[in-house]
C-alpha cells in the first residue's frame, strides 16, 4: 500500500498543474471503513467584552479616588498607593492595552476612515481622563496612568535629583509636539499606530518583548533615576493634551490649603520643575522691548506656519514610507528596474496575488499624495506650536505667591508637606480627632 | 455686589467658558463617533488564503511563544500515509522518527487510523508557528494545514506586531464573535 514519497509528490504536482481553478482536493479525505469520527477544529474564544467594561469601570473609580485624595485628603501617601495599585492592573495585569494615550490613534483614525468605528470602551477611555483634567487637573497623570508610575517608582531622589532648567523643558516638548503630530499623521493615513510600536515600558509590562523597545524602555527609567518622569515630561503626546486641559481646569493642586506665606520651603519641592516662583513686577527697563518682540513675533506667526507646512510637505517620499503599500511600491519599483537582484517577503506575496504593478503604483500614489495633505498640516501644526512658544516667552503675567503650574503640574501631591500651613492645617485636624 | 465682582473676574469668565466649550467639544466628538454605528469589539487574525507562512508570526509576537499556532481543519486532511506538513522531503521512512519530521518541535501528532490513514494533530504546547508545515501541506497537500491566531493566547494588542510585518497583509481585524477565519470545506 506505501507509496514512494516522491512519486505521490510527483503525482500531486502533476494533479496541481492539471486542476482546474475550483479547487478540488488534491487528496480527499477517505470514506472511513472502521467507526471512526473525525475531530473538530477548536477554536478557544476570546475574552469576553465584559472585561473592556470592566476597565472602563475600574478607570473610572481610580480617577474619582484620585481626585479626592488628591484635592481632598491632599495625601501623598494614599496617592502613592493609588498609584501602586494602578500600576498593577493596568500595567502588569492588563498588560499595559489599551491605554489613553494610544487611544488618540484610534479615535483619530476613527475621524477620518469611514469604515472604522473606534470601540466605545477604547472612546471612553480617551475621553474619562480628558474630563476629569478639566474639573480637577491631572489627576490621571499622577495616580493611574501605568506608564507614568512606573517612572515615578525608579526616581532616586524625592526631589527628582538634576533639575531641567525652564528654556530646555521647553524645547525638549518640542519632542512631544512632533511626536503627537507624526503618530496622527501616520493614523489617519493607516500607516501604523506609531505610540503604540514605540511604547518603551509595554515590555516591562508584558514581561516579554521586542529587543529595541527593551533597550529604548531601559533607557528612559536609566535616566528617570536622575530625572523625574523623562517620557511624561517630554514625549509624552496625550501629556500634551491633558497639559492644555490642565490649564482651563475648575479645581487644581495648590501648595497651601489656604494662604501662602512665602516662605519659600515648596520652592525645590518639585521633582518635575512644575512650581513657579512669584513673579511681580516686569522688569521696567525691558518692557518696550519686550513690547516689540511681541508685535514681531505675532507678524513672524503665519510666515513661520507656512514656512514649517512646506517643509512638512516636502517630507512625504520620506514619511510615507511608514505605509506598507508605498514600501512596497517602492520595492517592486526597483525590482522592475533591476536595481536588486533578490526579492523580499512582501514582493513575492504581493507577486503571487496576481494583481498588476499599475494598480499597486496607482495605489501607492494615491496613498502618498495624502501625506502631501497630511505633510502641510503636520508642518502648520509644528509652525504654530513654535509660534506660541515664542510670543509665550514674551508675555508677562503676575504672580504674588508660589504656585503650582497650571500645565506642568502632574498632581502627584508631594509639595504637599513642604508647606507649613499644610503641617499646621494637619496639627489642627489631628487636635479636633483628639 | 463687590463679591460678585471679585468672583467674576474677565478671566474668569473667559477660562469658565473655554472650559465648558472643551466639555462640549468633547462631548460633541463622542456622540460624532458614537453616531458612527456602535462597533463590536474586533480581533486580529489571519486571512489563511493571503497567508505565506513567512516565519514573521513565529518572531514578531510580543508574547515570547507566538499567539499564532498551526491548525487542522479535519474534513480538508488526505489522511496521507505521506504527509508533506509532516514527513521531511525524502524521509528515508514514513514513521514518526526524528529525522523524518519537518516539524522543528515535533509539534503535530502522527496517529494511526486505519490501513492506510493516518490522522494529523498539532499539540499546542509546542507549535512555535514557524509555518515549515503549512508551506508543505500547501505546496503539495490539500492545504488543511495553516496558521491561525489562537484566543486563548492572543493579548489583541492595539497594534499587533506581526500584523506591521506581515509582508502579505494577511492579518486583519474580524468580529470578536466571529474571531476565526478557517479555510472553507468545499462540497460538505
Amino acid at each position: 500500500m506505501r507509496l514512494l514519497p516522491h512519486t505521490i509528490v510527483a503525482i500531486a504536482v502533476l494533479l496541481n498543474l492539471c486542476a482546474p481553478a475550483s479547487a478540488e482536493l488534491l487528496f480527499p479525505p477517505p470514506e472511513f471503513e472502521t467507526d471512526y469520527v473525525m475531530p473538530g477544529t477548536t477554536t478557544p474564544h476570546p475574552h469576553q467584552d465584559i472585561y473592556e467594561y470592566v476597565d472602563v469601570a475600574v478607570l473610572l473609580i481610580a480617577l474619582s479616588l484620585a481626585s479626592y485624595l488628591i484635592l481632598k485628603r491632599r495625601s501623598r501617601r494614599a496617592t502613592f498607593v493609588l498609584m501602586l495599585s494602578s500600576l498593577v492592573y493596568f500595567g502588569f495585569w492588563r498588560k499595559g492595552c489599551v491605554c489613553p494615550i494610544g487611544a488618540i490613534q484610534n479615535v483619530v483614525l476613527s475621524i477620518s476612515d469611514s469604515t472604522y468605528a473606534v470601540p466605545i470602551a477604547v472612546l471612553l477611555f480617551f475621553l474619562l481622563p480628558l474630563i476629569f483634567t478639566l474639573f480637577f487637573g491631572r489627576v490621571f497623570c499622577a495616580a493611574v496612568c501605568p506608564l507614568g508610575a512606573i517612572q515615578d517608582l525608579v526616581m532616586l531622589s524625592a526631589k527628582g535629583g538634576v533639575s531641567v532648567p525652564h528654556w530646555l523643558a521647553a524645547g525638549l516638548r518640542l519632542l512631544a509636539y512632533l511626536y503627537l503630530a507624526l503618530a496622527v499623521l501616520f493614523a489617519t493615513t493607516g500607516s501604523a499606530f506609531l505610540i503604540c510600536r514605540y511604547d518603551p515600558f509595554v515590555a516591562f509590562f508584558r514581561l516579554s518583548g521586542n529587543v529595541n523597545i527593551l533597550i529604548i524602555g531601559v533607557c528612559f527609567l536609566l535616566v528617570g533615576l536622575f530625572i523625574g518622569r523623562p517620557y511624561c515630561r517630554f514625549f509624552c503626546p496625550y501629556g500634551l493634551i491633558l497639559r492644555q486641559f490642565s490649564r482651563l481646569s475648575m479645581r487644581r493642586v495648590t501648595i497651601t490649603p489656604d494662604e501662602c506665606i512665602q516662605c519659600r520651603l515648596c520652592e525645590d519641592s518639585c521633582p518635575f520643575g512644575a512650581i513657579s516662583s512669584p513673579a511681580v513686577q516686569w522688569p521696567a527697563v525691558e518692557y518696550a522691548g519686550a513690547k516689540k518682540r511681541l508685535a514681531f513675533l505675532m507678524l513672524l506667526m503665519p510666515i513661520l506656519i507656512l514656512l514649517c507646512g512646506w517643509a512638512g510637505s516636502r517630507l512625504k517620499n520620506v514619511t510615507s514610507r511608514m505605509h506598507p503599500t508605498v514600501r512596497l511600491a517602492e520595492r517592486i519599483y526597483l525590482e522592475e528596474a533591476g536595481d536588486v537582484n533578490d526579492v523580499t517577503d512582501p514582493s513575492t506575496a504581493f507577486r503571487a496575488t496576481g494583481e498588476t504593478i499599475e494598480s499597486l503604483y496607482q495605489r501607492a500614489s494615491v496613498i502618498r499624495e495624502r501625506f502631501t495633505l497630511g505633510g502641510w498640516l503636520l508642518g502648520g501644526f509644528m509652525g504654530l506650536v513654535i509660534g506660541v512658544k515664542l510670543i509665550a516667552v514674551s508675555v508677562w503675567r503676575k504672580r504674588t505667591d508660589y504656585e503650582a503650574e497650571r500645565a506642568g503640574c502632574l498632581a502627584c501631591a508631594r509639595c504637599f508637606k513642604y508647606c507649613p500651613r499644610e503641617r499646621l492645617r494637619l496639627s489642627k485636624t489631628k487636635k479636633e480627632v483628639r | 455686589m463687590a463679591e460678585i465682582k471679585d468672583n467674576l473676574t474677565r478671566r474668569h469668565l473667559l477660562k469658565t467658558g473655554c472650559c465648558a466649550g472643551c466639555l462640549a467639544g468633547l462631548g460633541g466628538l463622542a456622540g460624532l463617533l458614537a453616531a458612527k454605528g456602535r462597533a463590536g469589539d474586533t480581533v486580529w487574525q489571519i486571512d489563511p488564503y493571503k497567508c505565506v507562512a513567512c516565519k514573521n508570526c513565529q518572531t514578531y509576537c510580543v508574547l515570547e511563544k507566538s499567539a499564532v499556532k498551526c491548525v487542522q481543519v479535519y474534513q480538508l486532511c488526505g489522511y496521507c500515509d505521506y504527509c508533506p506538513g509532516f514527513h521531511q522531503p525524502g524521509a528515508a521512512a514514513l514513521d514518526t522518527g526524528a529525522e523524518n519530521e519537518l516539524c522543528p518541535t515535533g509539534a503535530i501528532k502522527r496517529k494511526f487510523v486505519e490501513e492506510p490513514y493516518f490522522q494529523y494533530d498539532i499539540d499546542e504546547s509546542l507549535c512555535i508557528a514557524c509555518g515549515k508545515c503549512v508551506k508543505g501541506c500547501a505546496a503539495f497537500g490539500n492545504g488543511s494545514l495553516f496558521l491561525q491566531v489562537r484566543h486563548d493566547r492572543c493579548l489583541n494588542c492595539n497594534e499587533c506586531s506581526i500584523a506591521a510585518a506581515c509582508p502579505s497583509g494577511a492579518f486583519k481585524r474580524v468580529p470578536a464573535d466571529k474571531p476565526y477565519l478557517l479555510k472553507k470545506v468545499e462540497n460538505a
